[in-house]
């Protein structure tokens, strides 16, 4: 899983709409794959993002990449460290954890299972 | 006994690994997917020479997702089988994968998504393969909660098997009810072989107009 997915991902069990979002990550295996850096791609982004759960799930894992503030001005420089944070940056192994329900996301082989079980939907 | 997969097991029991093996080894089964995601591309009618943000509901081992990212897109994929995920992972596709049922509903933010695919899944929603399931329930859930996550005036295309008259409509009309417009663009209608039936849905619509956007026209 990709930051950017991350970054667009909230807790999905029945009931749980607060504090539902970011998804804290936890005892992550982080690996890094490049992408092609396309910056009309980024820009659109942009929007989309939350910037302090971006910021904040980059500084937990260690990556201390972009600034806290979204900066007004959207230079090429920012445009490619929001490419490398968020499309370039992926967990491998660990668990995504609902701050809110505490359901435990576990992520293996890159991949998160979001299966819920019956009274959770 | 019926041939078709989704009346012999659940689809996380069906896609096997024996199975998924096959979604990359036969050549046959390959150029049918490839052809059918790209017309489901081609239908979701995204703006030109932009790359887009796109689900891919049922992405099994990843097939549909690499012309995603051969056009350009970077793409989620969501699928309920884990040893297709797995074949997906290790053929090192781009896309994120996620192993997630989708009659339980999508976990992603609203407007996250600028258009969604899925070749050859949705009519798996009909069934109840556990006594907990009700299929209205499910695919009402679903269809609301993919309305929510795509951006305003996004498409979603569903290339599916529909086996009767009846199914066609429990999944048009949920859909129709979650909010969503559009329809259904067969393809090839007369040929029992090429028949290809496509779910064009609209989430809203982007732009001043006013107008609801044109079903596209079929081949
Ligand atoms: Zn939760």
């Amino acid at each position: 899983m990709r930051l950017i997915t991350h970054n667009m991902l909230q807790c999905h069990v029945k009931g749980c709409t607060t504090n539902n979002f970011p998804l804290q990550i936890q005892d992550a295996e982080l690996e890094t794959l490049e992408a092609e850096f396309n910056p009309g791609f980024v820009q659109r982004l942009i929007p989309k993002l939350h910037w302090g759960a971006l910021y904040h799930t980059a500084v937990s894992l260690g990556i201390e990449d972009l600034p806290e503030q979204m900066p007004e001005e959207v230079t090429e420089d920012l445009l490619r460290a929001i490419h490398k944070v968020a499309l370039e940056t992926r967990v491998k192994e660990g668990k995504a954890v609902c701050l809110g329900c505490g359901h435990v996301y576990p992520i293996s082989n890159g991949i998160p299972n979001m299966l819920l079980q019956d009274n959770e939907v | 006994m019926s041939s078709r997969p989704e009346h012999t097991a659940p689809p996380e029991i069906f896609y096997n690994e024996t199975e998924a093996a096959k979604y990359t080894t036969n050549t046959r089964v390959i150029s049918i997917q490839n052809d059918m995601s790209y017309r489901a591309l081609e239908l979701l009618a995204l703006p030109e020479d932009k790359a887009c943000y796109l689900l891919d509901i049922g992405c099994g081992s990843g097939l549909s997702g690499e012309v995603l990212e051969e056009e350009g897109h970077v793409w989620v994929g969501l699928d309920i089988s884990k040893s297709m995920l797995d074949v997906a992972a290790d053929r090192g596709v781009e896309g994120d994968l996620f192993e997630h049922d989708i009659g339980q509903g999508l976990g992603f933010r609203p407007g996250t998504f600028d258009g969604a695919i899925s070749i050859s899944v949705v009519q798996w929603l009909c069934n109840a393969d556990k006594q907990s399931h009700n299929p209205y329930k499910r695919l009402s859930r679903f269809f609301t909660t993919l309305y929510t996550c795509l951006a305003r005036g996004a498409r979603a295309v569903f290339q599916f098997y529909p086996e009767s008259p009846a199914q066609i409509e429990m999944i048009v009309s949920s859909a129709m009810k979650s909010g969503f417009t559009g329809g259904l663009v067969v393809d090839y209608p007369n040929s029992t072989k090429a028949k290809k039936f496509f779910l064009c849905l609209f989430a809203g619509y982007a732009g001043e107009s006013g107008k609801a956007p044109e079903l596209p026209k079929a081949l």
